[in-house]
């Protein structure tokens, strides 16, 4: 009897890979399905929702001050810039001012999730192409961040600390000198990142040229964000588009225009350099008074009055035990996340609780890219492509 | 304002309706929003004219979402979220749908994006889009039943 060939390698016929969803690279439970030719990839296909957890009707059968703790959960690595953008929401619908103070921690806050959101995406993109050095030093730094973030929220990652009409607490006294020492510590910090990266031979090699992009594909293809600018176009919601007091600050928006992966990682990279400068200006224009928005039917009242006052002590009854109701209408509130646009759509019938929430989910729009970005490359592309758009699977799904 | 007349200055209106005098069925300006409603039919075309014209440029799809208003009729309200990237400006769009057999047009030839959004909506509160190049579940396991984010859909499922 002769041996039969273990594998049909010879036939021209393809095979199907399962990529997911419990694979390191995929960052989450992301599952792709690939379609491949021996190391080509002929057809990609994302499968997603392993992670849907239903927030959007969740919101629906709570009060409106209580969905804060959800948006956390959605982004779970950026929970600072979901509070922000469904507090943002939630006061226009109801026509808040906030006062200066509160709009300036709330920036400088959100710069930190920033960095602190980059420095994942930094370090793990890093070890899927395989420099395991960056990821130590990336979470060394992100250490800090979240001890920043603990300090003023009680909470090193599920935050909840902006709430609607201001913020929650006033930050600890020494707060903002921790977080000028970050600041200045920080950018050397970054230098030491691209010493390793930058340069390096073999992480051009398999970033430059690879998965990329053109302009036109981007911008019908729904990707914002980093993923957006690496492609040439030069739009940040922050500066054309701003909210929560961004008008106030100055910094360059990087773009890089050759759409691969190492454009990608040019403007997140810069972005960390630039994010630290507003939170800095931050810090030198911080400005004096309150930190809740003068609205006793909305905003909880301090200990101390609710202790004196009766009036501040029926509002907080009221406030707790009935939500506070928000006039009818709706509002679409969009923000740029470390990962790109970021939308909540918010639907009032005039209750205390939301109609409705809709969250527009940036790496949902980004994922759409991947099948662009990796037919027709190796599969060891697929890996830094995933990588190079930054998804977080708790957003996408939700 | 939500007057049709007032706003029919507003570059996406004057544009809609010098295509078609009947496509814009209603306008609302709130909180510094646009919104308009398109006629059902239209909302493909609609959007193709809002992208292409030079005055609007609405390039860019943010959003494709959709609101249960049950029990009234017409239940669902389509919503799109326009942005033109050039222009710095958005736009929102609604088609109202009755609730039995829901069913618009896909605009995925007009914004491939609208690809997962649109599949979104129908796994979720199961609206068709004709023409989308691959409708199926997208969130929910394939065999559930149900959409969800319905209305009448009990927030802790059935049981």
């Amino acid at each position: 009897m002769t041996a039969m060939p273990a594998l049909d390698a010879g036939q021209d016929r393809t095979m199907i890979l399962n990529m997911g969803p419990q694979h390191p690279s995929t960052h989450g439970v992301l599952r792709v399905i690939l379609e491949i030719d021996g190391e080509n990839v002929v057809r990609i296909m994302p499968d997603i929702g392993y992670l849907h957890t239903g927030i959007e009707k969740t919101c629906e059968a709570k009060f409106y001050q209580q969905v804060v703790p959800l948006t956390d959960r959605i982004d779970y690595l950026c929970p600072m810039t979901n509070n922000l953008c469904y507090v943002l929401a939630v006061e226009k619908l109801l026509g808040l001012d906030i006062p200066p103070k509160a709009q300036w921690l709330r920036v400088m806050l959100n710069e930190l999730t920033r960095i602190n959101s980059h420095l994942v995406w930094l370090g793990t993109h890093a070890m899927d192409i395989g420099a395991l050095t960056v990821f130590l030093y990336c979470f060394r730094e992100r250490e800090d961040i979240l001890r920043l973030f603990e300090a003023v929220s009680g909470q090193r990652m599920m935050t909840s600390y902006f709430r609607v009409g201001g913020v929650a607490l006033e930050p600890p006294l020494d707060f903002f000198d921790r977080v000028r020492a970050f600041a200045d510590r920080f950018p050397s910090k970054v230098d030491e990142y691209e010493n390793l990266l930058t340069g390096n031979p073999i992480w051009a090699m398999r970033t430059k040229g690879v998965a990329r992009i053109t302009a036109e594909d981007a911008v019908a293809l729904g990707a914002s964000g980093p993923t957006l600018r690496g492609s040439g176009v030069d739009f940040d919601l922050r500066r054309d588009m701003p909210y929560s007091g961004y008008e106030n600050f100055k910094f360059r928006v990087p773009v890089a225009t050759e759409g691969d992966v190492f454009a990608r990682y040019q403007c997140r990279v810069q972005e960390l350099r630039e994010s630290i400068g507003i939170v800095k200006q931050a810090l030198d224009g911080m400005p004096q008074g309150p930190i809740k928005a003068d609205a006793p039917k909305v905003v909880l009242p301090d200990r101390e009055k609710m202790k004196t006052q009766m009036e501040a002590l029926i509002y907080h009854f009221k406030i707790i035990t009935e939500g506070f109701a928000v006039p009818e209408g709706e509002v679409y509130q969009a923000v740029e996340s470390p990962r790109g646009e970021m939308g909540y759509y918010i639907v009032s019938d005039g209750t205390a609780k939301p109609y409705r929430v809709h969250v527009r989910s940036a790496c949902l729009a980004n994922l759409q890219l991947l099948p662009k970005m990796c037919e027709g490359r190796l599969i060891a592309d697929v890996v830094a492509a995933i990588g190079s758009i930054d998804i977080v699977l708790g957003e996408i799904d939700r | 304002m939500t007057d049709l007349e007032q706003l029919k200055e507003h570059p996406a209106i004057s544009r809609l309706r010098a295509w078609n005098p009947t496509v814009v069925e209603g306008a609302k300006f709130d909180r510094e929003e646009m919104s308009l409603y398109i006629e059902r039919s239209a909302i493909r075309e609609a959007c193709a004219i809002l992208r292409d014209d030079p005055q609007c440029s609405f390039n860019y799809l943010s959003d494709v979402t959709c609101v249960d208003w049950y029990p009234s009729e017409p239940r669902f309200e389509v919503i799109y979220h326009l942005l033109s990237i050039p222009q710095k400006e958005r736009v929102r769009l609604k088609v109202r749908l009755n609730g039995d057999s829901p069913a618009l047009e896909s605009v995925t030839s007009v914004w491939p994006s609208a690809n997962y959004f649109e599949r979104e909506v129908f796994d979720l509160f199961g609206v068709r889009f004709n023409g989308h190049p691959y409708l199926r579940r997208i969130q929910m396991p394939e065999n559930w039943e149900g959409h969800p984010l319905r209305k009448d859909y009990p927030v802790e499922g059935y049981r």
